[in-house]
C-alpha cells in the first residue's frame, strides 16, 4: 500500500525540483535527522559515537549520487531495512507526510551536491 | 562525564532552591514552569513543525497521564538530567572534529523546589489528565521478559539504543534515559506512547515504532525488568 502511494506520488511529482526553497527541508533535517547524521550532515551526530552502524555522511557526493531520488524517498519513509541497510536508520513514514519527505530528499541533494550546501 | 555533570548540577541546584509560597497553584505553576513547559496543548495544527523549534522543554499538560506521582514529587526536589544531550533540538550541540557533542554549558540545571512547593506543584500537575480516556483503552498488563532477550530486542532488533540509554554505559544521547523509565512513568503511558507517540506529540522526534501490540508489551516489560534490577 505504502509503496503504491510512493510510486504514484513520484509519477505525479517527479522530477523533484532541487534547491528552489530549501528552508522546509533544512528545518526538518535539523529537527529529525541531525541527532544521528550530524548538524553538518557529515554522519557524526551526537548519537553516532555509540552506534554499531555509522549513519551515512550526506555530504559525500559520490556515495549520494549512487542513489536515485526514489531510493532516498523510500529509505526515509520505510527505513534502512527497506533497502537492505541497517534498521538503525528508522522509518519516518508515520511521522512525516510525503510532501515533507520530498522536501528532505531535495535537502539531501543540496547537502551532497551543491556548493555551500551544508551551511 | 556523567559524574562531572552531576556534581556541577548539584552545586548549581543548591543556589536555585526557591522559597516561593504564595498564590493559587495554577498561577504558581504557570509562573514557575510556564516559560519552558507547555501547560496546555499547543496549537499543533496552526503552528506545524515550528512548534518544536519554539519548545524549551517537554510538554507537561498531560503530566497526570504520564508520571508516577512519587517520582514527580521527588524529581522536583532533586532534579537530575533526563536528556543526556539536552532537550532536542533546542540544545545547541557543539560540532568537533570527532563529531557532535553536547554543549555542557547548555545542559540546564533544573529548577529545584522545596518539599512543600514540590508537593503542591505535583498535586496540581497530577490533575492534568486530558488523555485518561485514551489510556483506559490500553491493555498492557505486567509480564516477564528475560533480561537477555529483552536487551537483544531493545538494542539489536528494535534499535532503540541508537537514541536511548538502557544503562549508564550503553545507548545514545538524543532521547531521554530509559533505565529510570519504570520508576518515572506510568506503565500504560509507556505502552500507549510506544503504540503511537504521535497521539501524545505530533512533533515528537522519535520515529513511530511500527510494531504490534505484543512487541510493544515486551519492550515495556524490558523497561520494567531493567528498572527493577537497578
Ligand atoms: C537513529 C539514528 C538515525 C536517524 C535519526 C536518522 N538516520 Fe538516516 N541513517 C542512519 C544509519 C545508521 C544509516 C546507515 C545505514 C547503513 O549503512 O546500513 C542511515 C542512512 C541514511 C541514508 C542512506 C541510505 C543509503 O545507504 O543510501 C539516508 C538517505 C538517510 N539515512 C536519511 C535520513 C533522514 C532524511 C533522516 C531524518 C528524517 C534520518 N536519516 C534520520 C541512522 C539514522
Ligand atoms: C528554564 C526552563 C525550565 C523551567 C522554568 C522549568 N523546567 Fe522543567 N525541564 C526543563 C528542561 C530543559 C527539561 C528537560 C531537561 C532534562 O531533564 O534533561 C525539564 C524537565 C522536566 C521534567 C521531566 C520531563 C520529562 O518528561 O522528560 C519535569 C516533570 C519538569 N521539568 C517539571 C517542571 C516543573 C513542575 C517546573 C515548575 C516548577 C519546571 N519544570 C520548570 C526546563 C525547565
Ligand atoms: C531517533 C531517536 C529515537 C529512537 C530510535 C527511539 N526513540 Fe524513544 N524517544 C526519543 C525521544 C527524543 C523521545 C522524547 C520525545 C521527544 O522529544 O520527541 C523519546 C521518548 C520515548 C519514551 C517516552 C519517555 C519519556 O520520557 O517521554 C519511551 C518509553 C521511548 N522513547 C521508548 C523507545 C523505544 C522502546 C524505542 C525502540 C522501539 C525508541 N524509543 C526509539 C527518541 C528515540
Amino acid at each position: 500500500m505504502r509503496a503504491v502511494i510512493a510510486i504514484t506520488l513520484f509519477t505525479l511529482l517527479s522530477p523533484l525540483s532541487h534547491g528552489a526553497d530549501d528552508n522546509q527541508g533544512k528545518r526538518l533535517y535539523t529537527m529529525y535527522c541531525t541527532q544521528c547524521h550530524g548538524v553538518h550532515g557529515n554522519g557524526l551526530g551526537v548519537n553516532s559515537s555509540r552506534m554499531s552502524v555509522q549513519p551515512r555522511s550526506h555530504i559525500e557526493r559520490e556515495e549520494m549520487m549512487a542513489r536515485s531520488d526514489e531510493e532516498l524517498f523510500k529509505v526515509i519513509q520505510q527505513g534502512g531495512k527497506s533497502i537492505d541497510k541497517s534498521n538503525l536508520m528508522p522509518a519516518w513514514g508515520d511521522n512525516l507526510n510525503e510532501e515533507e519527505i520530498s522536501a528532505l530528499v531535495a535537502h539531501l541533494r543540496q547537502l551532497c551536491c551543491e556548493e555551500n550546501g551544508n551551511e | 562525564m556523567q559524574i562531572k555533570y552531576l556534581s556541577t548540577l548539584m552545586a548549581l541546584c543548591l543556589s536555585f532552591i526557591t522559597g516561593y509560597s504564595h498564590g493559587a497553584p495554577a498561577d504558581k505553576v504557570a509562573e514557575l514552569c510556564g516559560s519552558c513547559h507547555a501547560l496546555e496543548r499547543p496549537d499543533y495544527e496552526a503552528q506545524g513543525r515550528e512548534e518544536r523549534f519554539s519548545r524549551k522543554a517537554p510538554p507537561l499538560y498531560f503530566a497526570g497521564n504520564k508520571y508516577r506521582q512519587e517520582w514527580l514529587a521527588a524529581f522536583l526536589q532533586a532534579p537530575y538530567p533526563l536528556y543526556p544531550s539536552g532537550y532536542f533540538p533546542e540544545s545547541k550541540l557543539q560540532d568537533t572534529a570527532d563529531g557532535d557533542i553536547p554543549n555542557e554549558n547548555d545542559l540546564v540545571t533544573h529548577l529545584q523546589l522545596s518539599e512543600s512547593d514540590a508537593s503542591e506543584v505535583t498535586d496540581y500537575l497530577m490533575n492534568l489528565q486530558p488523555y485518561t480516556e485514551m489510556l483506559s483503552q490500553d491493555n498492557y498488563s505486567e509480564g516477564k521478559v528475560s533480561l537477555r532477550m529483552g536487551t537483544l530486542d531493545f538494542r539489536k532488533f528494535k534499535g532503540c539504543d541508537a537514541c536511548h540509554q538502557d544503562s549508564e554505559d550503553n545507548g545514545g544521547f538524543s532521547g531521554p534515559i530509559l533505565y529510570d523509565a519504570w520508576s518515572r512513568l506510568q506503565p500504560h503511558y509507556i505502552s500507549a506512547f510506544l503504540k503511537n507517540p504521535l497521539q501524545w506529540d505530533p512533533n515528537t522526534i522519535m520515529p513511530v515504532p511500527q510494531m504490534n501490540e505484543q512487541a510493544v508489551h515486551k519492550l515495556v516489560d524490558y523497561l520494567k525488568a531493567i528498572g527493577e534490577t537497578e
